[in-house]
């Protein structure tokens, strides 16, 4: 325990420094802006890696929440002019509030069953931005989201946007940490490991499976914040069943149950299609063989996987 | 007003029934193994783009091509068993919807690849007319696909029921250690399961090619609003899923007609939120169902 305290620590050190780092001395914009949005998906990542890998709760509608946060704030700041500050909270409100209300019902399902109902919510969030277009522009999208702007530094410039991301990053981080190395962590995974077994040994499991649903709805609502206001342009594609199949693969990826993991599972995943640029086609095909292979061999995740095939070399030495 | 009704009820079983044939598909496997297989979709999409390329590409005759699209689609399944879900650790949920999601990307992109992105075109079955009755229009082959599923599912029943084999994989799905001990070779049915689901998707995917058009992404909404009609029949029930795709195609068109176009494809989703709610055991199911 104590071990892990430090290595975490040295984790948050070494983080810090190199976001500092890149922060600093790189100066192409474009590494600036996929470093951005490494920063966004691992926020993504991270959330639902509190639902799936601590909880053991699936969801293929995360999408969805993204979807809310981005819209939102698009909506009010091109449509009612409000400043993005304002939109904010109101775009967190309106995830959390969507959470819960979907939550209850659809959290008492579990497995597959829960698979396809998250499932079918996400679809039904992506139908409604397709279909009311008078707001949301339809298929076409919606243009013209101002960037975040504020009285002393303005994120309009890509290197001080990139530091706010990875500064809520960072900041979100330490809370799940906190969160996971707490009672209500030590919950979840029992909840992970056998939910009819924590149930009866007093873990409130239905309260606690909604309260970290509607956490990583927020989280996603910030991640889609960020997201709209660094694009400043959102169209319901980047909301899509694919879309939520790609956050599940980050999870997957990184290995559940880490938050390191989302961090490796969402950069892999935003790096390799950049990548592979030329292999534009096969990136489906690569997510799929990635998804199984990793699935079948790995159930643990890569992170998780590698280190095992570590461990178990060295011990047969 | 009576023409648009009946209009719009034609149009819903013929969806419906298409629905009903991939429902039936998750049913079965779902019977015998427990497992959801979220590539159903894409085995409903190759089994449409295979019959496009043997019948209207090679112009192979209609029926052989049928054969053809469908013994490909099996041996996707086939393999998928085999390679995909034999190999991986079977108690945990999550892992097998996530191999299954992920056969279901992988079998996108290939299709992509191979078939390109733009949607293909296959010609009516049959050269008949449309029929008119009462106003309203029915194309002949929409008489083609509900013979179909009923044609399906007419056999599958014959075969639960009255075949050795048949028999052996309801064993098997009810428990399948008990099975095992009688002799009964399980991975061998659950291969076979896995054939018989993927082979009822391509005859679903082959019979739909001449009124929609075949494309690469034709299988997720399929299988999602097959799965959505299991859910609402009753998971596991072969008429029940049958009245379900039936259902959904008729609640899907009455929306589209009297609210809206868009309203269309929230409908189904809509059904599976409330089945899985308030009836997980389907409407023709048994009301409490153990899977919870």
């Amino acid at each position: 325990m104590k071990n892990e305290i430090v290595f975490n620590r040295a984790c948050f050190a070494v983080l810090i420094t190199l976001v500092a780092a890149a922060g600093f001395f790189i100066d192409n914009s474009y590494y600036i802006q996929t470093l951005t949005l490494i920063g966004i998906n691992t926020l993504l990542a991270l959330g639902l890696n509190l639902l799936m890998g601590y909880a053991g709760q699936i969801s293929l509608g995360h999408a969805a929440f993204f979807a809310i946060g981005s819209y939102t704030t698009a909506i009010l700041t091109t449509k009612f002019m409000m400043s993005p500050w304002l939109a904010l909270p109101a775009a967190l409100v309106l995830a959390a509030a969507v959470a819960y209300v979907v939550g209850i019902p659809t959290l008492r399902l579990s497995g597959y069953y829960l698979g396809m109902g998250t499932l079918g919510f996400g679809m039904i969030v992506n139908i409604c931005i397709r279909e009311w277009d008078s707001y949301t522009g339809g298929a076409s999208g919606l243009v013209g989201i101002p960037g975040l702007s504020s009285p002393f530094v303005s994120f309009e410039n890509p290197r001080n946007f990139f530091f706010l991301v990875w500064a809520v990053l960072i900041l979100f981080f330490i809370a799940s940490q906190r969160i996971m190395d707490s009672r209500v962590g030590r919950a979840l995974r029992a909840i992970h490991d056998n939910e009819a077994a924590s149930l009866i040994l007093g873990v409130d499991t239905k309260d606690l499976k909604l309260k970290i649903f509607v956490l990583s709805a927020v989280m996603a609502a910030v991640s889609g914040f960020l997201y709209a206001h660094m694009i400043t342009f959102i169209s319901p594609g980047t909301f899509d069943f694919l879309a939520s199949i790609r956050i599940v693969t980050m999870v997957v990826i990184g290995g559940m149950a880490s938050i390191w993991g989302a961090l490796f599972g969402a950069s892999l995943l935003t790096l390799l299609p950049e990548w592979l640029h030329s292999f534009a086609d096969f990136e489906m095909m690569i997510y799929g063989l990635i998804l199984m292979v990793v699935m079948i061999f790995m159930p643990q995740g890569l992170t998780r996987g590698l280190i095992d095939i570590y461990e178990q070399a060295k011990s047969k030495k | 007003m009576m023409q648009e009704l009946l209009q719009y009820l034609f149009t819903g079983i013929t969806s419906g029934a298409i629905y009903a044939i991939i429902a039936v598909g998750y049913s079965m496997l779902y019977n015998s193994t427990e497992l959801i297989n979220f590539a159903q979709g894409e085995f409903v999409m190759i089994g449409g783009m295979s019959l496009m390329t043997f019948w209207g590409v090679l112009k192979i005759p209609l029926p052989f091509s049928i054969l053809l699209a469908v013994a490909v689609t099996a041996l996707c399944g086939l393999i998928f068993e085999r390679l995909a879900i034999r190999t991986a650790k079977k108690d945990n949920h999550v892992v097998l919807i996530i191999i299954t999601v992920g056969a279901s990307i992988f079998l996108r992109g290939a299709a992509m690849i191979l078939w390109g992105k733009e949607p293909h075109s296959v010609a009516q079955f049959t050269s008949f007319p449309p029929i008119n009755i009462g106003g309203a229009v029915i194309v002949f082959q929409s008489l083609w696909i509900i013979i179909g599923a009923l044609i399906i599912a007419v056999a599958l029943d014959f075969f639960y029921r009255r075949s050795l084999t048949g028999k052996a994989m309801t064993a098997c799905a009810i428990n399948m250690r008990a099975a095992r001990l009688t002799g009964i070779p399980a991975g061998f049915m659950v291969l076979l399961a896995f054939v018989i689901s993927s082979s009822t998707g391509a005859v679903a995917g082959s019979m739909i090619g001449p009124i929609t058009m075949c494309s690469y992404d034709m299988g997720t909404v399929l299988g999602l609003k097959g799965f959505c009609a299991a859910m609402l029949g009753g998971l596991g029930s072969l008429w029940g899923s049958l009245a379900g795709g039936i259902i959904l195609g008729i609640l899907e068109s009455l929306g589209a007609g009297y609210i809206s176009s868009g309203v269309k494809d929230a409908t189904a989703f809509l059904a599976l939120l409330m089945i899985l709610y308030f009836r997980p055991g389907g409407l023709f199911g048994k009301k409490d169902i153990k899977r919870f």
